[in-house]
């Protein structure tokens, strides 16, 4: 299932953080820090996304066992101290990893507006961060953004910038290049390069690209354990994803 | 010790127009609801709202009562757009000062500490920077000699929060999980308002919820509002969550002239006590 590729590839986002915070925002991303603590990264920090941290790691949506208090005041405490590795959203992202929640079209009078910039700019610059985008398209994937909310690579934004990778419905992506523009790392199974050359609004790196691993038996019973609802398969539906990248260009 | 008790209206008639106004809580969450709804009741025009904004933001624009709006973000948390927000900005109805969230809390420290700025790394890089002329970069006069964001003082003149409970003389305490940033929005603001679920003696604030939960002490607060399920339809944990049917009424009237003609006429054109009973609030 395409969703469970998603979720093990964001829980490998995680790999080798050690004694931080992981803040993930959204499902996808929160099912994978869970997995990771449960399997090679024991030592996370998670929380239920408000003002409690937890000892155990329970199923989403469900109460854990508090073991500490980090309200928001704390937390942008803990993102100036750097221990922390957020998993964010973005609605457009582009070759350099600048990403945008803000708005879409002239800040001045947006055609549409999102959130605002959010924690992104402070995030971006005092921590790891990565990124999970559901719906992998040329909309989203924009050769430039049109307000840079989190900050990308040719931005030099000081000595704690550090853009981790990208997880997408088709594909996982970094800035391992010697530009650090945008990087194919891997396709999910059934997934061709081409798609996603597609679905990029911009040319990607793709000579490294191999096959986004899958789940273990392990893995999977714990992703059927932690996601009991399947809201992972309503985020990423299993379905032939190729006709999106046609139908936004 | 004084007894601060007012009205919410009492409150609103200490503001002035163009004045720049702190609103706690966060997102959906704790927001002083009934005070703005005493705000929409006034005249009061040409207010800077300072929020990490919520339905507060979005009621004050669709009033058209705000002329600037320095926020974050400004979400319903369940709903992710607050439609009256999303609504002046694709209008440019309203000014903004679009910060990132630290920016935000690092502004209002500063006032707090009668700074004109602190430091901050957030927002180097981003377009927070570039769409904000007035923000400046600062040098490290130290061998790291790193630039980091000025953050100017967020200096309010008035403070708006709500809490779950408070003593006549301004000590007010909360019982959810979070405090959010209402201390500091008290700190950085020259008058400086809390309602509350409940006005109780003194001693009754420690007899039932350890002392750490006493947010506010009375030198930061001039005036306390007791006005049970005044932060109605957000949440206010652990006295009650959020009311998300009226939440989604909310958004969804806002789609519409009539529909939102008529949610105004039924919740807004009367008083607090109009509008609990119209809510469905048990006396």
């Amino acid at each position: 299932m395409r969703a469970d590729i998603c979720a093990v590839a964001c829980a490998d986002l995680f790999r080798g953080d050690g004694e931080i915070l992981a803040s993930p925002m959204g499902t996808m991303p929160t099912l994978g820090a869970r997995l990771a603590r449960l399997t090679f990264a024991p030592d996370l920090l998670i929380s239920d996304g408000e003002a409690l941290l937890f000892a155990d790691t329970p199923a989403l949506g469900t109460p854990g066992q508090v073991e500490g208090w980090l309200p928001y005041r704390a937390v942008f405490d803990v993102l100036a101290w750097g221990r922390r590795h957020v998993v964010m959203g973005a609605n457009q992202l582009d070759r350099f990893g600048n990403q945008n929640i803000s708005c879409i079209g002239d800040h001045a009078q947006p055609q549409r507006q999102l959130l605002g910039v959010r924690g992104a700019p402070g995030n971006t610059v005092n921590h790891r961060t990565s990124y999970w985008v559901p719906k992998h398209s040329p909309r989203v994937f924009v050769d430039q953004v049109d307000m840079v909310s989190g900050v990308g690579y040719d931005k030099a934004a000081g000595p704690f910038h550090d853009l981790h990778r990208i997880v997408t419905d088709l594909a996982v992506l970094d800035f391992d290049t010697p530009t650090r523009a945008m990087r194919l790392v891997s396709v999910h199974p059934g997934v061709t390069v081409a798609e996603v050359e597609a679905a990029t609004g911009f040319a990607l790196s793709v000579e490294d690209a191999v096959e986004t691993r899958t789940p273990t038996p392990e893995e999977l019973t714990l992703l059927h354990t932690l996601d009991p609802n399947n809201l992972r398969e309503r985020e990423v539906p299993s379905r032939e994803p190729a006709v999106r990248a046609a139908t936004h260009r | 010790m004084r007894d601060k008790r007012m009205t919410a209206d009492e409150v609103v008639a200490c503001l002035s127009d163009g004045m720049t106004v702190g609103i706690g809580g966060w997102g959906s969450r704790r927001k002083p609801m009934a005070l703005v709804r005493a705000i929409l009741r006034s005249k009061l025009k040409d207010l800077t709202v300072v929020s990490y904004g919520g339905p507060d933001v979005g009621l004050l624009c669709a009033s058209g009562q705000v002329r600037k709006v320095v926020f974050g973000f400004v979400s319903l948390d369940t709903i992710a757009y607050d439609p009256w927000f999303k609504h002046a900005r694709e209008n440019a109805r309203i000014e903004v000062r679009e910060l990132d969230e630290g920016m935000l809390q690092c502004g209002l420290r500063a006032a707090a500490h009668r700074l004109p700025f602190l430091p901050i790394r957030a927002g180097l890089g981003s377009d927070v920077l570039r769409l904000d002329p007035t923000l400046r970069t600062v040098r490290s006069p130290y061998d790291d000699g790193e630039d980091l964001v000025a953050m100017p003082a967020l200096r309010l003149d008035a403070a708006l929060v709500h809490l779950n409970r408070a003593d006549r003389h301004g000590n007010a305490q909360y019982l959810g999980p979070d405090p959010y940033f209402d201390d500091l929005f008290c700190l950085a603001a020259e008058r400086r308002y809390v309602s509350c679920e409940q006005i109780v003696d003194t001693a009754e604030l420690t007899a039932t919820a350890p002392v750490q939960t006493l947010l506010l002490n009375r030198m930061m607060v001039d005036g306390v509002v007791e006005t049970p399920r005044g932060a109605h339809f957000t949440s206010c944990a652990p006295d009650y969550g959020r009311d998300e049917a009226f939440q989604r009424s909310y958004a969804r009237s806002a789609a519409d002239p009539a529909l939102w003609a008529e949610f105004t006429n039924r919740y807004l054109s009367g008083d607090e006590a109009a509008y609990q009973a119209e809510v469905g609030v048990p006396a």
